[in-house]
């Protein structure tokens, strides 16, 4: 791939010139390393690892990155992308196919995803437009408070939700001969809708509607006087987040099976705030890090503090000790870190040559 | 009160007409035919009475989140976390000394301590940061609530009522009339008659610390400008302390006061963490009377639902909230 790129240089440097100017990621070996490390991962990692570990975190990064994005480029910290995300997940079981016969419609799946993402997006959208009445850390306070509420209801509510039990046995799709829920299909899918997702915010974040936004994010009374519609970006910046999260929800629906109320409790759209924050909220590539670090935590610290004499069902205090000394110490996460870790590795005029691209 | 006729009478009219149909609603004897339409008048009374004295628990949870949001932009999102602890400690206490009201006294001060020790060791550090002190509540929430889950385990527990508050009491309201004329009146646990007295108790004696007194009215200047009355020389590190303290022990007296009259359970804390979000998003940020206000309505909203749709009774209070942010953004009472 980087010798085509190469030949594409010599042969057109003016064209190449910009798309590395708009792409500045594509010019460092280490970005094109990860992407043949996740390309040949099933040929690396076994069914377990594939599944449990990476499709999990791409899965849980991609909803951690509509909050990146939100938070990142928007200035608005928004609780609720994982109960957007739930919404599609149950959107997906009561549309399509499940155990719950007198629940599910029965759709096809080609038919009930985009009807899932559609309703998921105006949902996120309506709830956004409602978070753009206040400003700032009240952003926070009314998204919990959506979050906490769809949970309850999905308690409470037995003729559409299916009640505390949800939904089971959901179908995923089938077609062209293979089995998309089976590991290494379904891996790759969830790696092309997070790698979609993962451009897709790069790209907005350059283009004219992303760049307005972070102005509104730095000065809304100053871009309102320079004509812009403040609110207007800022509910738009809720739909696509939101169109994100239902993506990543419909993919972890088709990877559980099932869904219940537990799976948008307050606890897991929080998480999706700490996975954001420790991977760091400045760059689409930190909720990625920081669902890696959740995961492989979730999945090995029971053995790990067991190993070290310790409660083995404290994992959540280890996470919210984690999350309170990120939050301490750095306020843009691993990343964050690693940046100011190499920035003082890296002498002042090495660093001069890099800004170029 | 005359200006909000002047200003909104339309407002007023409607407000005046739903408050004499409620009145009429409890004290009026019903006609046959609403008690086909709508159910007995024993269930509507019962669930107004429990939303009023549910709205007075949040009353109590909410006041101290207000208290604390409004004088130090601190969305702290461990409030519930507190709730939680005080309850378990007038638990602890309870149980081991057999004496209600130690319990209740010790929660008060105990949550006000981890409070004490929050705003000194913690949010003074970050002052001014709004979201790194949201994020840090977030972070501590999550570390409280496994802690209590570690010690307490996942069980479900009560505090036992003090002897002299167990029983019903009969209260002046006719529910029905039997055929022999004879009138039936409703019986309401006493427990929860206190709880809302208290409450109300409470609610008025914060009225008049806040401005009756010479801190109050530092704590009223801080809310309105921080800055400004930090220049004009008064210790505000100190009035801060005092106010988490204060918020905090609220919390922690309502964490007795909820495992008294319903239970302490994990999940608990987060409950009480959305009703007092709820409450103060409706009754308007940092203002004490529109987190009265806030408490009754959601109180209400909630026990109503419950009775009357089943299925979708937290939509009720989410409507609520949706509404009022839409009409008022800035909350019911609040003065900006």
């Amino acid at each position: 791939m980087s010798l085509v790129q190469g030949a594409h240089q010599t042969s057109q440097p003016r064209e190449s010139r910009a798309t590395l100017l708009a792409w500045p990621e594509f010019n460092q070996p280490a970005v094109w390393l990860v992407a043949a490390i996740l390309l040949i991962m099933p040929f690396i990692a076994s069914g377990f690892f594939l599944i449990e570990i990476f499709a999990t975190t791409l899965i849980l990064g991609t909803i951690a990155l509509s909050l990146m994005f939100l938070a990142g480029y928007g200035g608005m910290v928004s609780l609720m992308q994982l109960t957007v995300a739930g919404f599609a997940a149950y959107m997906v079981a009561v549309f399509g196919m499940s155990a719950n016969t007198n629940i599910s419609l029965g759709w096809p799946w080609w038919l009930a995803t985009p009807m899932a993402l559609v309703l998921a997006t105006i949902f996120g959208t309506l709830g956004g437009t409602l978070a753009v009445r206040t400003e700032g850390i009240y952003t926070i306070m009314i998204t919990l408070a959506i979050g906490a509420a769809f949970y309850y209801f999905t308690n409470q509510n037995w003729p559409i939700f299916g009640g505390h039990t949800g939904i089971n046995t959901i179908a995923t799709p089938k077609f062209w001969g293979v089995d998309w829920r089976s590991d290494i299909p379904f891996y790759y899918v969830t790696l092309g809708v997070a790698a979609f997702c993962y451009f897709a915010v790069q790209y907005v974040s350059r283009a004219p509607f992303g760049l307005a936004l972070q102005g509104v994010r730095d000065n809304p009374r100053r871009m309102a006087a320079l004509g812009f519609n403040v609110n207007a970006h800022r509910v738009a910046a809720y739909a696509f987040a939101s169109f994100i999260a239902a993506l990543g929800g419909v993919l972890q629906v088709w990877n559980y099976r099932q869904i219940s109320p537990g799976s948008v409790s307050v606890g897991a759209c929080i998480d999706i705030l700490i996975i954001a924050v420790v991977g760091g909220i400045a760059r689409p590539v930190g909720p990625f890090i920081g669902a890696f670090i959740f995961v492989i935590l979730r999945t090995f610290a029971l053995d790990l503090l067991v190993k070290f004499g310790l409660d083995g069902n404290r994992f959540r205090l280890l996470i919210g000790l984690g999350f309170l000394a990120i939050v301490f110490w750095s306020s843009d996460g691993v990343i964050g870190l690693w940046e100011r870790w190499r920035r003082r590795a890296v002498t002042p005029e090495k660093r001069g040559g890099y800004g170029h691209g | 009160m005359t200006r909000f006729i002047e200003r909104h009478p339309a407002w007023a009219l409607i407000l005046l007409i739903a408050i004499a149909v409620m009145l009429w609603l409890i004290l009026a004897v019903w006609p046959p035919g609403l008690e086909e339409a709508i159910g007995r008048k024993r269930v509507f009374l019962n669930a107004v009475f429990n939303g009023i004295t549910l709205g007075s628990l949040y009353f109590l949870v909410a006041s101290g989140f207000t208290l604390i949001f409004g004088l130090m932009r601190n969305v702290n999102l461990a409030h519930g976390s507190l709730y939680l602890f005080g309850g378990y400690v007038g638990y602890a206490i309870s149980t081991w000394t057999g004496s209600w009201v130690l319990g209740f006294i010790i929660a008060f001060l105990g949550v006000a301590l981890v409070g004490i020790v929050l705003q000194i060791a913690v949010f003074r550090r970050m002052e001014g940061e709004d979201l790194r002190q949201t994020m840090v509540t977030i972070g501590l929430s999550i570390v409280f609530a496994d802690l209590m889950l570690w010690v307490f385990g996942g069980d479900f527990y009560q505090i036992q009522t003090p002897n002299w508050l167990v029983g019903p009491v009969e209260l002046p309201l006719v529910t029905a009339v039997k055929s022999s004329g004879e009138a039936v009146y409703l019986r309401y646990p006493m427990v929860r008659l206190v709880i809302f007295v208290a409450a109300v108790v409470i609610g008025i004696v914060m009225w008049l610390a806040l401005n009756r007194t010479r801190v109050g009215m530092m704590v009223r200047a801080g809310v309105d400008d921080r800055d400004m009355l930090a220049a004009t020389g008064v210790p505000i590190q100190l009035v801060f302390v005092v106010v988490f303290a204060l918020g905090a022990g609220l919390a922690g007296i309502a964490g007795v006061v909820g495992g008294t009259f319903q239970s302490l359970s994990p999940g608990e804390d987060t409950r009480f963490l959305l009703a007092s979000l709820v409450v103060v998003i409706v009754g308007g940020m940092g203002s004490i009377p529109g987190a009265a206000l806030g408490a009754v309505i959601i109180g209400l909203a909630e026990q109503l639902g419950s009775v009357y749709i089943p299925t979708y009774a937290i939509v009720v209070t989410f409507l609520i909230m949706v509404l009022v942010l839409a009409l008022r953004p800035q909350g019911l009472l609040a003065r900006r």
